[in-house]
């Protein structure tokens, strides 16, 4: 106190030390402000350590691929002078020998085999017979030994894709799986016909999670309205109907439905009994019993089921915000109760839509378990292709391609949800 | 529940036929769940009604196949673990971004949210390879971090929430009456936001203990989780034990639904709001 009645009367309001207060106070937010930071940091590091760099390892998987270029280094070199009209001159089939029984002692062939392979089929297992005949090869000519080995060795194609594999990174996954490929010359064009099938995969998941989507919004909007309009206790007890399947695990949820779907289940003796069967069959749909089981109706009812509560429940939060008052506005201005509700009811509701569509569609997308268990083996969603391009390829490379693919499409959904949205107002449950 | 008197013709059908919709979309959101409950005591290895017989074998080979309990056990050990970690972080980093505003803070919020929203067959094989470095791939603690970054979002989100309509004037108050820092966090700040912390633990425990894609790359054959468990058997073959499984599951679920329930309106009450 003694020091505070020292100071000059400068009329500057100060704290009890002596400082300025405006100097105190900056001071004290700005260790408010550290203090914060402190406690997000922990976190933020975590995620990023453990989930973003695994994610950003995973997205140079998609464009890294040293097979080649480490285990063929002098063919590479060789190949530089090469423009593609005729076959690579002898050097190159010299270089080619020293690098091949290099590669050979190494047991890295059936790497580079395996990474052609992916460009022309079939060449894997001639890839590994060359190299084991390769060790035979003691003196020129090279060119005519070698092709001698496999007659692949004299064609152009060959050598234009070691040529084009010659960087460790390679835009080749990524462009395989938007269904394009680089020519010999390394403009990029349109797979062939025959292999154009990803474009398809995406098409594919993006009219799955839209049509799962679409279906949980007419399915949940009455269901959330009603919720919003009822008395408290009527609403508590219907909600259970709603949380009970949220809170369940997504891999029962599946098993149920795989188990109800089975051939002669539940499910179809369902049908049967309401006759609905009879319908069916009356109508010319099927013959017999319906097939459920494997099919793109099972995976997009599972889903459906899935995801309903994630749909409903923001869509309900905001009608639980609308005052009954405007909808009495409007039927006393003599608005039909039909026309009330689509002009002054549903625009209100529309943001919560929009929260509960887009989470949806965004979880939708990355969908793995569900399908892989109920739906068809060749109706797969991305994920499922990602699964089995480890699984039964061990292909990271397309792998990795595919999930950059979705990523991108999840990215761009989530920025959208954040604008939109904004993920500080995101609710559970 | 009777239509009012005033209501027009129309409107009585649109009374009658929302209610009828609705308690058709309810009952086909809850009855493959409950569809499935009476299939685990049937004493055949098929899956329809009727059943010829009744008994408890499925449960007996759930709680006493080691192959089966030691994988509950796996899980239990695991979700727990996660939950404790992701509570303890996410509920940090939930105060912390409640006390400030700072350029870049909704980016931070994004990337802090994000493992909730990036498709966990992406994450999951990013984790393999980068965990395989850090020789992590194969260890109980990979699929525990994992799991970890898995579940943090929630308990952010939760605890958030809880933290928007939270007085911030209370510390000051607690501040001023003398208190230390953590004294005020530890007598005034938690005991508001433990129903919001306990949510987003709850979730956090669902999400691991559900966690299937993930375990699949990184998990040890020692370290088979329940879900892993479940989802190799479902591949290969149905065994009816899986229906007991998922009996347990759902009461397992329905215990936590309640928790919650009872929590939402706890904090409800404490913070005054009222419907």
């Amino acid at each position: 106190m003694a020091m505070a009645q020292a100071l000059p009367d400068d009329g500057i309001m100060r704290a009890a030390d002596g400082t300025p207060l405006k100097v105190a106070l900056a001071r004290a937010q700005r260790r408010e402000k550290l203090r914060a930071m402190g406690l997000i940091l922990p976190l933020f590091l975590f995620i990023v350590l453990s989930f973003v760099t695994p994610i950003l390892v995973m997205l140079y998987n998609a464009v890294y691929d040293p097979d080649v270029a480490d285990n063929l280094p002098q063919t590479i070199s060789a190949l530089k002078a090469w423009d593609g009209t005729d076959l690579p001159p002898e050097e190159v089939f010299a270089a080619f020998v020293v690098d091949m029984k290099a590669a050979q002692q190494n047991r890295q062939v059936a790497l580079v085999g395996k990474r052609l392979n992916y460009e022309i089929s079939g060449i894997r297992s001639k890839v590994i017979a060359t190299g084991r005949k390769v060790g035979a090869i003691e003196a020129p000519p090279y060119k005519d030994a070698v092709i001698a080995i496999d007659k692949v060795w004299g064609e152009n194609e060959t050598w234009a894709t070691i040529k084009r594999s010659s960087s460790e990174y390679t835009p080749f996954y990524l462009l395989a799986m938007l269904d394009m490929r680089q020519s010999v010359d390394g403009a990029v064009e349109r797979q062939p016909a025959e292999r154009r099938i990803y474009w398809d995969v995406l098409k594919r998941t993006l009219g799955i999670s839209f049509l799962v989507t679409a279906m949980t919004l007419i399915f949940g909007y009455p269901v959330a309205y009603l919720l919003a309009t009822s008395p408290q206790k009527t609403a508590s007890i219907l909600m259970i109907f709603v949380l009970l399947p949220f809170w369940t695990s997504l891999l029962v949820r599946t098993t149920a439905w795989m188990i109800l779907m089975q051939d002669n289940g539940v499910f179809s003796q369902f049908l049967s009994i309401t006759g609905i069967t009879w319908l069916l069959n009356l109508f010319g749909y099927i013959d017999g019993t319906p097939r459920l089981f494997h099919t793109r109706f099972a995976t997009v009812v599972a889903m459906m089921h899935i995801q309903l509560p994630f749909t409903l429940l923001p869509i309900y939060s905001v009608m639980k915000t609308i005052s009954p008052n405007y909808m009495r506005a409007a039927k006393s201005l003599g608005g039909t109760p039909f026309y009330s509700f689509v002009r002054v009811y549903m625009p209100q509701t529309l943001p919560g839509v929009a929260a509960g569509c887009l989470l949806t569609f965004i979880i939708s997308l990355g969908y793995y378990i569900t399908p892989a268990l109920v739906g068809g083996p060749t109706d797969q969603m991305i994920s499922g292709f990602i699964f089995s391009a480890i699984n039964n390829e061990n292909n990271w490379g397309k792998a990795s391609a595919l999930g950059v693919i979705l990523l991108v499409a999840t990215i761009i959904l989530y920025y959208a949800y954040n604008k939109l949205v904004g993920i500080d107002r995101m609710k559970l449950g | 529940m009777a239509v009012p008197s005033y209501y027009t013709r129309g409107e009585t059908v649109a009374y009658y036929a929302l209610r009828a919709f609705v308690g058709l979309v309810l009952l086909f959101l809850i009855s493959p769940i409950i569809a499935v409950m009476p299939l685990s005591f049937n004493s055949e290895t098929f899956f329809s009604y009727p059943m010829p017989g009744y008994s408890l074998r499925w449960y007996d080979d759930f709680f006493f196949n080691p192959r089966w309990s030691g994988a509950l056990k796996v899980s239990f050990i695991v979700a727990l673990a996660t939950t404790a970690l992701a509570t303890i972080l996410g509920t940090l980093a939930a105060l912390g971004l409640a006390r400030v505003n700072f350029k870049g803070k909704s980016t931070v919020m994004a990337v802090l949210i994000s493992p909730m929203i990036v498709p966990v067959i992406i994450s999951a094989i990013g984790m393999f390879r980068f965990y395989a470095i850090l020789d992590l791939a194969g260890t109980r603690l990979g699929i525990i971090l994992a799991h970890t970054a898995l579940a943090t979002p929630f308990v952010v989100i939760t605890v958030t929430a809880t933290l928007s309509s939270f007085d911030k004037t209370l510390i000051r108050a607690g501040a001023s009456c003398g208190a230390a820092p953590h004294t005020v966090f530890f007598k005034v700040v938690m005991p508001l936001i433990l129903p919001g912390m306990i949510s987003g633990a709850l979730f956090a425990f669902v999400t691991s203990f559900d966690e299937v894609i993930v375990v699949l790359f990184l998990a040890s054959p020692e370290d088979r989780t329940l879900p892993l468990q479940m989802f190799s058997g479902i591949r290969e073959m149905i065994s009816p034990t899986i229906t007991a499984a998922a009996t347990v599951l759902v009461l397992i679920s329905t215990l936590l639904l309640v928790t919650v329930e009872l929590l939402r309106r706890r904090s409800e009450r404490l913070r005054g709001v009222r419907n």
